[in-house]
């Protein structure tokens, strides 16, 4: 195509596009901006995962920052090989998380989209998504020679014992000690309410926003929802957020009532687990759509808001530690089949689709047993796609094409 | 040697040992999946801790389970499992250690027949007071959890017996390893092997009895045998390979020292033998030589290795973990540059399955050792 050419408009694409991506794309930057600068502003800069506690270091005003976020965003703009390489360079195997590797190489060089995050004036890690942020994080504390807090979160596989419990709690009065000892100043516990409050709003307003797509034909995808999940990851906790989600539901409202489906003449409905693979989102939206699928929900994104059950307004820290301690890849492998059949019941699924992501062990060792235990008690037929969700190396797009394929056949 | 003998014969098919204890005794077998399982609580509740430390080769029923970027520990074990190959165990411990075995955890739990199913998930912090709490109540919890499965109360009595005889091992093992450090050719390194892993199968008394007198013979044999091989530190994870003794020695290194799962990790460091027992023994998991998926503070392993690798003089050091372990992957590269800091050449041998690497082992080691 020739560069000065505009591609014509298509009316029906664009009706179909999602308005607030645009707000959505400012927020982000802003919030990058704000944390690429905070030396120049006084703040502070910790480096928190994604599944960590960002209420207090919120409530403290100190800027968090999420590697795993950042890692999405290296993926997204397909510089993961470059980055990984590097990171096998140094010494760190190919087959760890691509989000570590990345992340790793990219702290030495300041590459990736955003030339790099800022440095870190703290770690905070919760294992409660895997044992490799625990490594990961030990790796960076030794790099920027900052202080790292760890927030260890017992694995529940079968139950959440009083003893953990009582170990997360304790745990939580460490962390606001270790970030008074930091930040040089007293924890405000109203302050962490009022945070706490707008942190279960967003986690409300997130969830009634993917919970949109129960609706025939659906008004967002899981693909969607990837890319709004930034927000509830990155700034939950905030007023932004609430106010963010507040439009973006309305939005949906209104798509669902005037009939915009994320995919023109649905037919088929499926589900997505595992994370995203973040340097083909699109190109798997395309071939899904071409054949009247679409992704209607997904396990990855609606973790961020799948422990408010155990969130409490009147104790927000109190019930973090269970908020915390009993998130979607925490918990044993049954558990987690049994919500993936509850998925599928809420959201009409037709069809199981299975990312085994080499990167991401916690997350994929056992979904063999999460897809059989789909199977006998829904009978819906599901497909394996291996890939990684950073790393494109492990993506063999000829192959997912015409696995793909099939699976479609055998649903039709 | 005689004690020497025997356990080659365990360690060669540990399986059968256990079935014939079984027989012979009457009494349960509990399979444990690391070196942080609470031993001492089960042989307090009179059961004989069997480890397993990988498969028996093969790999097949474990396909339906387990993607193949699982380490060649977790799908042999599990394959052995639905093979049937543990049909003696009454049933399983799993303490919590790196994201595999967790979620080995649920998948066995789930599809092996194997008896009852313990979960003792410790904390992964190990530095800090409300971890060693924690520590606490998970093996107060376990000891309750064992005492309902084996339908035996676990007394006060019981507890500290166990811990006498652990202790003992413990310490027993302590001499053995500075023979080894002493006087390299002393005793065999694929010797040391055996030992270690019929610490792990065999009827922990009738063990301490026989390596007791074992180290004392030893100990006795004042004339060492000359050697001139190059001391060699082993560190990493799980090492199921006697071989690996062999092609170092063959290569011309004598392994002078190791800090591996299957090795001196799970042997060192004493419970103490006054106050409250499971408080003593959360103690010793807690102080001991930490496993990569722990935390202990961030150079904490690096810092051991540097230690170690002195006060045993080794010349050079050969890291070796199974391909997709992600703990000790993660720790590579800083261990590699401690050492390199201090002047301490270091071998990386990633290994896969079984047996197929070998030849290139062989080859490396070889290489590296010209080096030293
Ligand atoms: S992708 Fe998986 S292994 Fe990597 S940081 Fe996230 S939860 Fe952990
Ligand atoms: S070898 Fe590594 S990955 Fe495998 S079970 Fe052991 S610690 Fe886990």
């Amino acid at each position: 195509m020739n560069g000065s050419e505009k591609p014509p408009i298509d009316p029906e694409k664009e009706k179909r596009k999602i308005k607030s991506v645009k707000r959505m794309k400012d927020i982000m930057t802003h919030y990058y901006i704000d944390a690429k600068t905070a030396d120049q502003t006084g703040k502070k800069v910790a480096w928190v995962t994604s599944g960590g506690p960002v209420e207090p270091l919120i409530a403290m005003d100190v800027i968090p920052v999420y590697p795993e976020n950042h890692g999405a965003m290296i993926g997204a703009a397909k510089m993961g090989v470059d980055l990984c390489e590097k990171a096998e360079e140094m010494g760190y195997a190919g087959d760890l998380c691509s989000y570590a590797r990345a992340d790793i190489a990219c702290a030495t060089v300041n590459g990736g989209p955003i030339g790099g995050l800022p440095r870190p004036d703290m770690l905070v890690c919760c294992n409660n998504i895997c044992g490799t942020v625990l490594k990961w994080y030990e790796v960076q504390a030794r790099y920027f020679k900052v202080p790292l807090f760890i927030l260890d979160t017992p694995f529940n596989h079968t139950e959440y014992t009083p003893e953990a419990h009582a170990y997360v709690r304790s745990q939580l009065d460490e962390y606001i000690v270790f970030l008074e000892t930091h930040c040089k100043k007293t924890f405000d516990h109203d302050r962490l309410a009022e945070v706490g409050r707008l942190s279960m709003a967003g986690q409300r307003l997130w969830q009634q926003v993917l919970d949109t797509t129960v609706h025939r034909p659906a008004p967002m995808s899981a693909f969607d929802a990837f890319f709004h999940l930034a927000l509830i990851v990155t700034l939950r906790g905030t007023r932004t957020v609430v106010d963010y989600y507040t439009e973006l539901l309305d939005e949906m409202k209104t798509r669902v009532a005037t009939g915009i489906a994320a995919v023109p003449g649905e037919r088929y409905r499926l589900l997505w687990d595992n994370l995203p693979v973040w340097y083909r989102t699109r190109w798997l939206s395309d071939k899904f759509a071409a054949h009247s699928a679409c992704l209607v929900a997904d396990t990855y994104t609606s973790s961020w808001c799948g422990t408010l059950k155990y969130l409490d307004e009147k104790d927000f820290l109190g019930s973090m530690a269970q908020g915390y301690s009993r998130v979607y890849i925490n918990i044993g492998t049954d558990q987690m089949a049994d919500m993936v059949v509850d998925m599928v019941d809420k959201y009409s699924a037709d069809g199981l689709v299975i990312h085994s992501n080499r990167s991401c062990k916690p997350y994929s060792l056992g979904q063999y047993d999460i897809q059989r235990i789909v199977q006998e008690k829904r009978g819906i037929p599901s497909l394996i796609i291996e890939a990684d969700m950073t790393d494109s190396r492990s993506f063999s797009e000829s192959q997912i094409d015409t696995r793909i394929d099939a699976f479609m056949e055998v649903l039709k | 040697m005689e004690a020497i003998e025997r356990f080659k014969e365990i360690c060669a098919d540990p399986k059968a040992y256990a079935r014939r204890w079984k027989e012979k005794t009457g009494g349960k077998v509990i399979g444990t999946l690391c070196s942080y399982a609470p031993e001492e609580l089960i042989l307090a509740g009179g059961a004989l801790a069997f480890r397993i430390v990988g498969g028996s080769g093969g790999i097949s029923r474990a396909d339906a389970h387990l993607q193949t970027y699982s380490c060649s520990l977790v799908r042999g074990a599990l394959d052995d499992a639905l093979n049937g190959e543990f049909d003696f165990l009454d049933g399983a411990i799993f303490p919590h250690t790196c994201d595999s075995i967790q979620r080995l955890s649920d998948i066995w739990r789930m599809n092996a027949q194997t008896g009852f199913h313990l979960d003792v998930v410790l904390p992964v912090k190990l530095n800090t007071t409300s971890a060693r709490d924690y520590m606490t109540a998970v093996m107060r919890k376990a000891g309750t959890e064992l005492e309902s499965v084996l339908g035996k109360t676990i007394t006060d009595d019981d507890l500290h017996k166990a811990i006498g005889i652990y202790n003992g091992i413990r310490s027993a093992m302590q001499r053995l390893y500075i023979i080894r450090q002493d006087r390299p050719g002393g005793i065999a390194g694929s010797d040391v092997h055996a030992i270690v892993r019929a610490s792990m199968v065999m009827d922990r008394n009738d063990f301490l009895n026989r390596l007791t007198r074992l180290v004392d013979t030893l100990e006795r044999q004042s004339e060492p045998e000359s050697v001139d091989n190059k001391r060699i530190f082993l560190s990493g994870g799980v090492c199921n390979l006697p071989d690996v003794y062999g092609i170092i020695e063959s290569a011309g290194g004598t392994v002078v020292g190791d800090d591996l799962c299957t090795g001196s990790r799970g042997l060192t460091g004493l419970v103490d033998t006054d106050g409250d027992p499971l408080d003593a023994i959360a103690g010793r998991y807690a102080r001991r030589a930490i496993c990569p998926a722990k935390h202990a503070g961030i150079t904490s392993r690096g810092d051991d290795l540097v230690r170690m690798v002195r006060t045993t003089r080794a010349q050079g050091v050969i890291i070796l973990f199974l391909k997709f372990c992600d703990p000790h992957a993660f720790d590579y590269p800083y261990l590699k540059s401690m050492l390199d800091a201090e002047g301490i050449p270091s071998l990386l041998v990633e290994l896969e399955e079984q047996t197929a690497s070998q030849g290139q082992f062989r080859t490396r080691c070889e290489a590296f050792m010209e080096m030293l």
